[in-house]
């Protein structure tokens, strides 16, 4: 005899339900968060550095936290923008969580800031698993990493609203398989939209504030990814319950 | 390497319910001490993005003077699998998981097992007792 007790929850059920409550706490002022994933030398910071100056010129209340294991190299570049800029010491842990994320805003988000970039820490496998109570979340890709990225990493790019191809200035270079990427793209997340972008050549940067901007205005991603469809265990929305009873084995 | 957080998370769940088994069998008069784990099954879909073997060398660490130290942990795999809406075709993922419909190959199809990441049960290690048991 052995008893049992069925616990039925998600594991990541507390992480979740921080992010819905600090999805909905930045809603309420006006703010939605861009959460960027992508592995370490794609081009993130580079980017971000790009869309940050161009919604400066634009007039387009922007700010940007951003995430390293270590260093603070990352915030002195973006802060060149002129945005608000925050940098973030993982201090060795590999992705961000939302109670993380909600305590590195509190007294700092300037107010208003209409879009507020993430740059998560560079890693593509765990912070797919951490919503960081985000209206849009981006998988980038260089074009330098290969055109299977994105089914070496079937969460990071299957939960994306909106995958970012980095460094397309350099794809004639490297022989980047663009109809092969756009496959391997469709193949675990149909439908979700891809950008070409050059931080380089300011190639894209517009769009990328565009789909942000987009989204905040209807107040959600255009795309919902199929992944993203799954039975959420059992915790997203309700506490996981539990049901104590015996079993005899 | 997030299996070490999630680990964590597994442990301090589990220790909640152990310790609201115990608070509550001390409003029915007991004054027990929250029993220990003998073993957790968690439920881990083939799409979590989760390694089961690195999730059990982190279990064992974070489990250290816990209630749950010595406990087991069994995962059980659950297999991706999509449905397309629009012809009702239904398959298994595979990994890397393909989310086209085989027969139409169009892409609104639905993920209807794979992401799973949950605790499913906790055996208790005898004799503690776990109040709201029946007794078999």
């Amino acid at each position: 005899m052995c008893r049992v007790t069925e616990l039925q929850q998600a594991v990541l059920a507390k992480n979740d339900r921080s992010a819905d409550d600090l999805r909905a706490r930045l809603a309420a002022r006006g703010t939605n968060v861009v959460n960027l994933l992508s592995s370490p030398g794609s081009g993130k910071t580079a980017l971000l550095e790009a869309e940050l100056k161009l919604a400066c010129e634009r007039g387009v209340p922007v700010a940007a936290l951003t995430a390293d294991l270590a260093t603070e190299n990352d915030a002195t570049r973006l802060a060149r923008s002129g945005a608000p800029v925050k940098q973030v010491l993982t201090d060795g842990l590999c992705h961000l969580e939302a109670d993380m994320l909600a305590g590195h805003l509190e007294g700092w988000l300037p107010d208003p800031t209409r879009l507020l970039f993430v740059e998560n820490v560079g890693n593509l496998v765990c912070p797919a698993s951490y919503d960081l109570g985000e209206t849009v979340r981006v998988a980038l890709a260089s074009v330098t990493e290969g055109e299977d990225k994105p089914l070496k990493y079937p969460s990071a790019f299957g939960l994306a609203h909106l995958v970012v191809v980095t460094k397309a200035d350099l794809a004639e270079a490297v022989e980047f398989d663009r109809e092969g990427f756009l496959a391997n793209v469709r193949q675990v997340n149909p439908g979700v939209e891809v950008v070409f972008t050059s931080a380089r050549r300011g190639q894209g940067v517009g769009e990328l504030l565009d789909r942000a901007l987009a989204a905040h205005e209807a107040g959600g991603p255009a795309h919902r990814p199929v992944m993203a469809s799954a039975p959420q265990a059992l915790g997203h929305h309700h506490h996981g319950s539990q049901h104590a009873h015996a079993h005899s084995h | 390497m997030h299996e070490m957080s999630i680990a964590l998370a597994v442990v301090g769940q589990v220790e909640s319910a152990a310790r609201a088994a115990a608070g509550s069998d001390e409003a029915a008069g007991g004054d027990e001490a929250a029993p220990t784990a003998r073993s957790v099954t968690l439920r881990v879909g083939e799409l979590a993005g989760v390694v089961p073997e690195s999730l059990r060398f982190c279990f064992e660490l974070a489990c250290a003077d816990t209630l749950l130290a010595g406990a087991e942990l069994r995962c059980e795999t659950v297999p991706g699998r999509a449905r397309c809406t629009p012809c009702d075709a239904d398959w298994a993922t595979g990994l890397p998981p393909d989310l086209c419909c085989p027969r139409c190959g169009g892409g609104a199809s639905e993920l209807t097992a794979g992401r799973e990441l949950e605790i499913a049960e906790v055996r208790w290690a005898e004799p503690a007792r776990v109040p709201t048991s029946k007794e078999d």
